[in-house]
């Protein structure tokens, strides 16, 4: 068997070339935690509405007692509900979104808040936002005819005016 | 060898298949005037996502079945000096995957499957749809069997001799079809058909987007096998010069196949039904296949480089120019490869685990595999069509440049069609939408490059246009007759004798079946041990 010795060296780059790119990700995948969105939890997307985390009254934002943000979301022809959110830049965010009839996907343009929404799971993002403005969350999978006419509105504010919309009597400490 | 039979076996097949490309690019055109929405009477978002649908299944899964066993049976046959065995059972073949294609074809062209070409449940499409795409696969596995059939025919007759590589590579391909369409067959006896005649109630979505994405990734290699095949084996010989190494390629192939099979699900990367230590083993394997096609990439240039030395060229860059240009199998791969090199990127990005949220479901994808399958793969197969139709019709070529304006044109268009989808993508903006206005300001910015995009889509009309001219005129008003056969190239270093992994796939089998257990295998069976619930079906 015959293999030219140029042969070789190329494999050695190409193989060096993969190897980078799968060290690169892999470290941070590894050191830094930066992964693709995944959570493996199954729901019943015919009894959402019911009772639970995704009943009507509790969609939307909820606040921990250390900032941290957990956006509720349900996907449903052809809206993401509820259809105006406003949030903080530099927080953490875990959107959960869940789909009450078929496929959709969801993405904030410009920023890595981006997934599937697939029926009978629920679908979780962390992420932070770090510029305030005007954002559409757009459908991005085919879910039917209205598909391109679904969307919600993110309104994100800076970090100090989202704190001083909470506390607008100013500083706790003169009450 | 009186090979008439053959020769109109492999025509019929591949008339089927560019009848469906000519029909699928009107679709192209309309759908892209459509979506800018400039003019006003065409707007129909019913009739957009019939189009796109019928688009995506004639270009995808029509073209390129009958294009691949076309070719498959007359490589098979010129490499091995062999009839194509058993005819009747080739023509029936035939037979099962076009009537696939016409029940598939009614549901689709009425509006009654506008689920788009990876079927979307639980969105559901008219029964007929599924049976026909089923019956389409089940055709394609006729000619895998004829294929491997006449492999062992050959094998048998010559144990001790290499397989040429040309079939050894057709084959390989069988090998794949053969693994990843068992999953979306899969997908449709268990989930869809059932479901869709009514005797279930309800589908679990995600374990149809896995059973989907075991096909979705090597599906692409089954389409750009018969384009490698023609980088090593008949663009070389077309050129001037000769193959740089038969065993490289040989291994090259079996590491397509090998690696291409377990790694389907980074089409599952934003998907909420799998879990990220998957998503990234499956990651690690996406960067392994990128191999053999780097590989590719150096033999088959390398093998360019020998035709133009050997044909007078001087210097670093000199044989690029001493290359036969007008010969539309050589202008055809080196166009392939430009585009290989600029899809490829694209693909390398989507491969990249988390950076995919940025690009994941935008404009961008379709971008990427316009230039992969619209370019790369179509181009090859327009120039396998030049070479193959003198010989399959006994008629030259009508027009030499004719076809080499075709190529040009496609190429041309296809980088107007594609480089606005990938900044439209980094934009935001989502794939599969029949209008772009939405009501902020920021999807504003996409609107100009939907006129650039209207253009590009219009020189590839033409284009195509001119394909068929071509080949039709080729074989129905040219009077003069042609003799030639198909030519494959020769390796520098002969090939004498092979160790038996790089000339036979009986290991190989087993080496993907143990891969395939440990990638697909928890990830299929978590379904079916954790509490799921299904979804009802929905219509559009």
């Amino acid at each position: 068997m015959h293999i030219d010795p140029l042969e070789k060296k190329w494999a050695a780059i190409a193989l060096g070339i993969a190897g980078l790119f799968v060290t690169v990700i892999l470290s941070s995948a590894l050191f830094h935690g930066i992964h693709a969105p995944s959570h493996v939890e199954p729901i019943d997307s015919a009894s959402l509405h019911l009772s639970g985390e995704f009943a009507e009254d509790k969609l939307g934002i909820e606040e921990d007692a250390a900032g941290n943000i957990t956006v509720r979301i349900v996907a449903g022809r052809y809206g993401f509900y509820p259809q105006d959110i406003v949030l903080p830049t530099d927080t953490p965010l875990t959107f959960r979104m869940v789909s009450q009839d078929v496929i959709h996907g969801v993405h904030v343009p410009m920023t890595n808040m981006s997934t599937m929404i697939v029926p009978g799971y629920v679908a979780e993002v962390k992420t932070e936002l770090h510029h305030a403005g005007a954002y559409p969350l757009l459908c991005n999978e085919y879910c039917g005819m209205g598909h391109a006419h679904m969307w919600n509105n993110i309104k994100v504010i800076g970090k100090e005016q989202w704190d001083a919309l909470k506390h607008p009597q100013g500083d706790a400490s003169h009450e | 060898m009186n090979n008439t039979t053959e020769k109109t076996l492999a025509l019929s097949h591949f008339w089927v298949a560019f009848g469906a490309f000519a029909l699928a690019c009107l679709m192209g055109i309309y759908q892209v005037i459509e979506r800018s929405g400039f003019i006003g009477w065409i707007q129909s978002r019913e009739v957009y996502y019939a189009s796109t649908s019928t688009h995506g299944v004639l270009m995808a899964f029509v073209l390129t079945t009958f294009f691949i066993m076309g070719f498959g049976y007359y490589v098979a046959t010129t490499t091995l000096k062999l009839p194509v065995w058993n005819k009747t059972f080739a023509w029936a073949g035939f037979w099962v995957s076009l009537s696939g294609v016409v029940l598939a074809a009614l549901p689709l062209l009425t509006g009654a499957a506008s689920v788009l070409y990876t079927f979307y449940p639980p969105v559901q499409a008219h029964v007929l749809f599924y049976i026909g795409a089923t019956l389409l696969v089940v055709g394609s596995w006729f000619w895998c069997v004829s294929m491997i059939v006449m492999y062992m025919q050959w094998k048998k007759a010559n144990p001790d001799d290499p397989v040429p590589l040309a079939m050894f590579a057709t084959a390989a391909n069988t090998i794949l079809w053969l693994w990843t369409s068992a999953g979306v067959a899969a997908e449709m006896l268990f989930q869809l058909i059932p479901w869709a005649l009514g005797w279930v109630d309800t589908i679990d979505a995600g374990l149809a987007r896995t059973l989907f994405a075991w096909t979705l990734h090597p599906i692409v290699y089954f389409w750009l096998i018969p384009a490698y095949i023609a980088f090593y084996c008949l663009v070389p010989k077309q050129a001037g010069g000769y193959v740089f190494s038969d065993e490289l390629a040989r291994a090259s192939f079996i590491l397509l196949v090998v690696f291409s099979l377990p790694i389907g699900f980074h089409h599952l990367y934003m998907d909420p039904e799998q879990a990220s230590g998957w998503k990234l083993l499956h990651m690690v394997g996406t960067f392994v296949v990128t191999l053999p096609t780097f590989i590719t990439g150096f033999t088959v240039i390398a093998s360019l480089e020998i035709a133009g030395r050997l044909n007078g060229g001087k210097g670093l860059f000199g044989w690029i120019g001493a290359l036969p240009w007008t010969n539309h199998l050589v202008l055809a791969i080196i166009l392939a490869l430009l585009m290989l090199i600029l899809g490829g990127f694209g693909g390398l990005i989507n491969a990249s685990y988390a950076m995919n949220a940025m690009i994941h479901n935008t404009a961008w994808v379709p971008g990427h595999f316009h230039l992969i399958f619209g370019g790369t793969t179509i181009i090859m197969y327009f120039g396998i069509a030049y070479y193959f139709w003198p010989v399959l019709t006994g008629r030259p070529l009508f027009s030499n440049n004719l076809a080499l304006i075709q190529l040009w044109t496609w190429f041309i268009g296809m980088v107007i069609l594609t480089t606005p989808w990938h900044i439209l993508g980094l934009l935001g903006q989502p794939r599969r939408i029949d209008s772009v206005h939405y009501n902020n300001l920021l999807t504003l910015s996409w609107e100009p490059y939907e006129i650039t995009m209207i253009f590009g889509g219009l020189i590839l009309v033409g284009s195509a246009g001119l394909l068929i001219y071509n080949l039709a005129k080729t074989q129905f008003h040219v009077t003069e007759t042609y003799e030639g056969e198909v030519e494959y190239a020769e390796p520098i270093h002969p090939v004498k004798a092979l160790p038996a992994y790089l000339n036979s796939f009986a290991m190989w089998n087993w080496v993907i079946g143990a891969f395939m257990l440990f990638a697909f295998g928890y990830p299929v069976a978590q379904f079916f041990l954790m509490k799921t619930y299904g979804s009802s079906p929905w219509g559009y």
